[in-house]
């Protein structure tokens, strides 16, 4: 496996770029390996990837039932942030932030990180003392937060409706500068070549259809290619954590819903900021290629279909017309759905599970994309360690029962309306 | 889109009705001290993936509570009825066994 720098690109730039090589191998499963983890996404890789690299287990192996990245991974808004005030969130998502910040370093692969800065508005004075409350509470934990006015809102984001009968007035607006974007597809292939050069086996087109046990405890995975032993499995399946929980007799207290998103036709350089609204639910940015990214609401019912209904088009869509209305006249030319685990608090789970050698990763609800390196790196710490890291100390299975939920967005335990 | 069925109103499109969830989740006999059980009742789902019995209300309709059976790979719907009617047949079955 050859190091990228720009030593390499001119060299092989030089050869006709012939001399490329795999980013990752195609190994057959082995019989056993000490940690098995489930799902090939951007957090099963991460994963595996920091087990290696913090933990200096070498016996590792990453099943996927389709290929790298496939599932939600690819289905996201890419959007990279660390805005919440709730404990259990902000550190670990703080924890996240810092990670992007390094990760196309630690990785040796661009996952063109992009902090652009995010705004989220504020749409009525109780918004705007929400959002104080929240800035305030990110800047006593050392997190950059700004808190703007409609002005300096009009002046940084001058084509936003601001007219006097706008659907949703700006009365200001809370500003991430650190927070922004990254390449999706980049973040789960750095991941893959970088477990892949620390001696991680990446299996795909292998599904996991049950569990080895010996007796209580799992102590492996039936799959489409055969039995695997394992020491430790994880699963970082998220959207379908609920089926493969199912398959060892877990109940959770999760819903898979519908989420869709959306890209323009692409247009020169427009939005140079993330921008979200949490009256709307709607966010949007502009890609390096130029198309608008947008998202919205779920779709609302349980759903595995990764496709979705034309109602929820519609209210994203008017959405973005309402506050950027100079987006009338544009093109959409994809839009796609992919599935999540919505938990009842609207909080992750990064846990050791009730099943002796089963740990869980899933619950991402609306916001897996960014918490991928410290979902990676908070996970590999649990299973290796069998204790949780303080970051993820409150991402618990027992919370719920106990009372101690994580309810960033105080929605009670309905997860089609976290 | 999806449409329901209304038994009431005939069919209609899914912007009509407010969704609930699960409805084979049922309230624990108020009796029942173990917490367990309602943590259980208040957090826990199966999330299946194909055949699911769940609550949707024709809120801007008739505001009947439906219990609808929909597959959620597909969108299929299999059954749309008055809640009512269900938990009826339900107690009829409970009283005659």
């Amino acid at each position: 496996m050859t190091h990228y720098s720009a030593w390499s690109i001119v060299r092989n730039g030089l050869s006709g770029n012939r001399g490329w090589t795999r980013a990752w191998r195609d190994p057959a499963p082995k019989p056993a390996y000490d940690v098995v983890i489930v799902g090939g996404g951007g957090h099963g890789l991460a994963t595996a990837f920091y087990l290696a690299k913090e933990h200096s287990l070498r016996n590792i192996a990453v099943i996927e039932k389709g290929w790298l990245g496939g599932g939600n991974t690819g289905r996201n808004t890419t959007i990279v942030r660390s805005n919440y005030m709730i404990p259990g969130n902000t550190m670990f998502y703080e924890r996240s932030m810092r990670m992007w910040e390094n990760l196309s370093q630690e990785l040796n692969f661009n996952v063109m990180m992009s902090q652009r800065g995010q705004f989220h508005l504020g749409h009525s004075p109780a918004q705007m003392d929400g959002l104080r409350r929240r800035g305030n509470v990110m800047r006593a934990h050392d997190i950059d937060s700004e808190l703007m006015d409609r002005a300096e809102v009009m002046r940084r984001l001058p084509y936003l409706d601001y007219s006097e009968k706008a659907r949703y007035p700006i009365y200001g607006a809370m500003f991430q500068g650190r927070a922004g974007t990254a390449r999706h597809d980049a973040v789960a292939w750095g991941y893959a070549r970088a477990a892949d050069r620390l001696g991680v086996d990446i299996i795909q087109q292998c599904e996991v259809t049950g569990y080895l046990r010996d007796g209580e405890r799992i102590c492996g995975v039936e799959t489409t290619r055969g039995p695997i032993r394992a020491g430790k499995v994880g699963l970082a399946v998220a959207g379908h954590t609920s089926l493969l929980a199912a398959k060892a007799g877990l109940r959770l207290p999760i819903e898979t819903h519908a989420l869709q998103a959306f890209v323009t036709e692409p247009i020169k350089p427009f939005i140079d900021h993330v921008i979200s609204s949490g009256a709307a639910h709607f966010y949007i940015s502009q890609s390096d290629k130029g198309g608008l990214v947008l998202g919205g609401d779920l779709d609302g019912y349980n759903s595995y279909a990764q496709r979705g209904g034309l109602p929820e088009v519609e209210h994203t869509l008017a959405s973005a017309m309402a506050l950027i209305p100079s987006l009338s006249r544009l093109r959409l030319l994809r839009h796609w759905a992919g599935v999540m685990d919505m938990t009842m608090d609207g909080s992750p789970i990064i846990a050791k599970t009730p099943i002796e050698g089963l740990y869980l990763n899933g619950g991402w609800c609306y916001g897996g994309f960014k918490a991928t390196p410290a979902s990676g790196w908070c996970f590999a710490h649990t299973i290796a360690t069998d204790t949780p890291h303080d970051d993820n100390a409150r991402f618990t299975l027992s919370r719920f029962e106990r009372g101690t939920q994580i309810d960033e967005k105080a929605a009670g335990p309905q997860p089609n309306m976290q | 889109m999806i449409r329901l069925d209304c038994p009431v109103c005939g069919h209609r499109d899914e912007t009509e009705f407010a969704y609930l969830g699960d409805a084979t989740v049922r309230r624990p006999d108020p009796s029942i001290t173990d917490p367990g059980t309602w943590a259980d009742f208040v957090f826990l789902r199966d999330n299946p993936r194909g055949a699911h019995c769940e609550y949707w209300q024709h809120v801007m309709g008739c505001r009947e509570w439906l219990i609808v059976n929909r597959n959620t790979a597909t969108h299929q719907i299999d059954s749309c009825q008055l809640a009512r009617s269900v938990f009826a047949g339900e107690a009829t079955m409970a009283a005659s066994s």
